[in-house]
């Protein structure tokens, strides 16, 4: 009981000095650690996380995604909706307002002028915008006065928020970038490191790859904020040695993606400098069921397409049965811990778009294989079975991973009870991610029955997502291979309801259509075997203040509002 | 018969050499005979026992699956001493050949050294990486996946590890060919190939034994940085590299997993080595006053 009192005495003093201290750069510095360097300030030029993250302490955009995954204004003084005007009725524009009286750390005014230049940097056709997928489909972006933008679309948008929301597309300044457009951008070193910003920092100094160092913006729009006067970003080691950094010695108070197994993070935690916490965007972990036939005795282009049906996995009663088998539950505490959630969904967020399908999550071994006899699989002699001189050995690959191989290993020992044969490969993580349409291991080329890997979305529009499952998204020798529709999964009433999604605009319609997509291609096909959802997780000091993790924009997307406590 | 026995008188006092093989018979028993009495299958998850200590159930612990520990070492040092035995062969035949023929005729020396100097600059890792991406699969395909696994990292250091035994072996051979007795063949005219495997072979065949066996000790040590890397062999598949590998990550919690592999490999290759040495001392004329 005295402890109690004693402990809400020292939170209101901590509370109190907090309050009191609300002064700009009053708490000295603060640290952060990113084991992947930045190595630039523009997030145009770099589709990197970690320069992303690093911009987004000076560069801001019209509005962020918050935690939960909703839109909030930034430069912007409200979110455009149709109800306020914002967003035309036939939806082919979108007209966002500015914040009066905003100036840039150099002290002149932002203007509407400065955001339609920079989407027309970011849509230079000599340029090499790395975030030229945020501006596909716009028309024209124009500035109608000083406080007032907008941006036109070629085709009807029921979801405009794309360009200028979020920490990847920021606002530049116009002043500062006109000479630095199209094939002039990557030459602009000092405006690409040293990037004037309307954030609560500045930089003062720029170390590739190494450290970024950065000051409070005196001319930030709150008097107020931010608590620190000086933020250094330091680069290098890996996701370990960022989490003993801030956990174990305390040199940092905040260390980026500490994907790390729960008993290594467990004992970091215990010295109690810190702890780590994981915020839920709409990462899984999930494995690709192969519709097609890898078989290498097809020909090299005809492998893995759609010419030839897999002679096993094409049976949906052996992908259920394969589903069934799978603890999600053990998997996760194993690979994530606190960091994981089980699943069965393909999108387990937003909350609108998520469907109640938890069927999968009570693991059935008994179901499995009563599934397998009832569709003709029986046990050979050595308890592997058959159907039609189709042996059932299946080959299941993923990237190199001391988590994924445990995974692997654990789902071999499950399928192995109800009678599938498994063989693993692993592929190292640059092959298999690297897209290289000459590698047979890449996992687009899917030269296997089943992989595993993680996937999400940007924003909290799941639409272009679910679209990537399409028909016309199979990767395949026409288009090199690049296509996202990894199971191959091919249904014409998946793709009559992705159309008639793209011409909807009531959000809990398209919530609703979400859902059926997503059922589709796991429940109803098991085309996509979900396991665990994944939090993105980060460590951070207990005398770091003001934290608020969020996984669908920056990590540092509040860090104005970071203060010491103490 | 008599020549083999002095050998093994002229090893016996050597306490390295002995040390060396006792060891290493000790391994062979302990993966070879181990497995018969140790009936805990090296893959066999059991997750309620993850993660234990020292105990009579798991005398070396179980791993972050459950896993046997000693189980796991038994069947990874059997892959490891296997791959050393069969890659032997290898780089003795082909650094063998080179080497001969490169000592003995002047005209293949400098072609062959120039081969030799080139296979000694490739960088061997990256080399053996290409290898394992391009050739795994059809090999897995005839000969099924853990059999092509081997097959293939068999030869991919087999081929990447003659070079030494190469050079030693021309060095031998040039010092050879001067000697009187090639000459006097020569004179009565013995034909090259009847020279090289009546006069010169059994002369240099102590160098050979020698390279052989630390040609043995790389391979461990190849083998297992390939499966550190997370190649090489299936996933599925202990491997002392292998054990090391996925005891990284909980190295400070269970410092053990990561000991007992890396421990294995470090004995193996000094004892290889130490035999090595023995049979170096045992074999050298000139060290006969000992």
């Amino acid at each position: 009981m005295r402890i109690k009192v004693l402990l809400m005495g020292a939170a209101c003093g901590a509370a109190m000095t907090g309050m009191a201290r609300a002064e700009r750069g009053v708490d000295g510095q603060v640290n952060v650690i990113m084991w992947q360097a930045p190595s630039t300030m523009n997030p145009y030029l770099s589709t990197g996380s970690k320069d992303i993250i690093a911009a987004s302490a000076v560069l801001e955009p019209l509005a962020v995604f918050v935690p939960d995954g909703a839109l909030a204004p930034r430069l912007a003084a409200e979110i455009p909706s149709v109800a306020n005007g914002g967003i035309a009725t036939d939806l082919r524009s979108v007209t966002w307002k500015l914040r009066p009286g905003l100036i840039w750390s150099d002290g002149s005014p932002v203007t509407a002028a400065d955001v339609a230049f920079t989407a027309a940097y970011c849509m230079d056709p000599a340029g090499g915008c790395a975030q030229l997928a945020k501006f596909d489909g716009i028309d024209k972006v124009e500035a109608l006065d000083p406080l007032t933008l907008r941006i036109s679309f070629a085709t009807p948008r029921p979801d405009p928020f794309s360009a200028f929301v979020g920490a990847q597309t920021p606002v530049l300044q116009q002043a500062q970038f006109r000479g630095c457009t199209g094939a002039a951008a990557p030459g602009c070193t000092q405006q690409n490191f040293q990037p004037i910003g309307t954030g609560p920092f500045r930089v003062t100094g720029f170390r590739t790859n190494d450290a970024v160092l950065l000051e409070a913006n005196p001319a930030y729009r709150d008097p107020d904020k931010p608590a620190f006067a000086t933020l250094v970003l330091k680069g290098g080691g890996d996701a370990a040695a960022a989490a003993r950094a801030v956990l174990e010695t305390g040199e940092y108070d905040y260390a980026w993606n500490t994907q790390l197994a729960p008993d290594v993070i467990a004992g970091m935690e215990a010295k109690g400098l810190g702890r780590v916490e994981a915020a839920f965007g709409s990462l899984v972990e999930l494995i690709h069921v192969n519709l097609s036939d890898p078989s290498p005795d097809l020909p090299e282009a005809e492998r893995s397409t759609l010419k030839h049906p897999h002679p096993i996995l094409s049976d949906p009663a052996v992908r259920r049965a394969l589903s069934l088998a799978i603890d999600r539950s053990l998997l996760t505490d194993i690979g994530y811990g606190p960091a994981g959630q089980p699943t069965c969904n393909l999108v387990p967020a937003p909350a609108a778009w998520a469907s109640d399908n938890t069927a999968c999550l009570t693991q059935d071994i008994a179901g499995a294989r009563a599934l397998l006899d009832g569709a003709g699989w029986v046990p050979g002699s050595d308890g592997i079975r058959e159907k039609d001189g189709h042996r059932l050995h299946l080959l299941f690959q993923t990237s190199v991973n001391a988590v994924r191989q445990d995974f692997q290993a654990l789902i071999k020992q499950w399928w192995q009870e109800i009678g599938v044969e498994t063989e693993l490969k692993s592929v190292d993580p640059s092959v298999f991610f690297g897209g290289d349409a000459g590698s047979p291991d890449t996992f687009q080329k899917f030269h296997a029955d089943l992989e595993m890997f993680a996937n999400n979305f940007e924003g909290s529009n799941p639409e272009p997502y679910l679209a990537r499952q399409g028909c016309d998204k199979v990767p395949g020798p026409d288009n090199q291979w690049q296509g996202e529709n990894i199971s191959r999964y091919c249904n014409p009433e998946y793709d009559r309801l992705l159309a008639e999604m793209s011409q909807t605009v009531d959000p809990a319609e398209r919530g609703a259509m979400g859902r059926r997509l997503n059922d589709m291609l796991t429940r109803d096909s098991d085309a996509i075997i979900p396991l665990v959802y994944r939090g993105t997780s980060s460590a951070y000091a207990n005398t770091l203040g003001g934290v608020v993790l969020n996984a669908w924009d920056s990590e540092l997307w509040n860090v104005a509002d970071w203060h010491r406590t103490r | 018969m008599a020549e083999r026995a002095s050998l093994w008188q002229r090893l016996r006092p050597q306490r390295g050499a002995m040390i060396g093989l006792w060891v290493l018979a000790l391994l062979v028993v302990f993966v070879l005979l181990g497995p018969w009495l140790w009936r805990i299958a090296p893959t066999h998850i059991d997750i309620r026992a993850r993660n234990q200590g020292l105990s009579w159930a798991h005398p070396l612990g179980t791993d972050q699956l459950g896993r046997d520990m000693m189980a796991r070492l038994m069947a990874g040092g059997r892959i490891s001493l296997a791959v050393a035995m069969a890659v032997m062969p290898i780089t003795l035949g082909l650094g063998g050949l080179v080497g001969l023929l490169a000592g003995y005729f002047r005209r293949l020396d400098g072609v062959l050294m120039r081969l030799t100097e080139l296979f000694l600059a490739l960088p061997l890792l990256p080399l053996l990486l290409l290898m394992v991406t391009l050739f795994r699969e059809p090999l897995a395909r005839h000969l099924g996946p853990p059999g092509g696994s081997f097959v293939l990292i068999v030869l991919a250091i087999g081929l990447t590890s003659w070079m030494a035994v190469a050079r030693i072996l021309r060095g031998e051979v040039l010092a050879l060919k001067e000697r009187g007795f090639i000459e006097a063949a020569r004179a009565i005219g013995t034909r090259p190939g009847a020279m090289l495997w009546r006069h010169v072979l059994p002369n240099v065949a102590s160098p050979v034994v020698v390279a052989a066996t630390l040609g043995m000790a790389t391979a461990i040590t190849t083998e297992s940085a390939l499966s550190f890397l997370g190649l090489g062999f299936p996933p599925d598949y202990p491997t002392l590299g292998r054990l090391l590998h996925d005891a990284m990550d909980q190295m400070q919690q269970y410092p053990l997993r990561a000991l007992l592999p890396g421990l294995m490999i470090a004995v193996t290759v000094l004892a290889v080595n130490a035999v090595g040495e023995g049979l170096r001392e045992a074999l050298d004329p000139r060290s006969g006053s000992r």
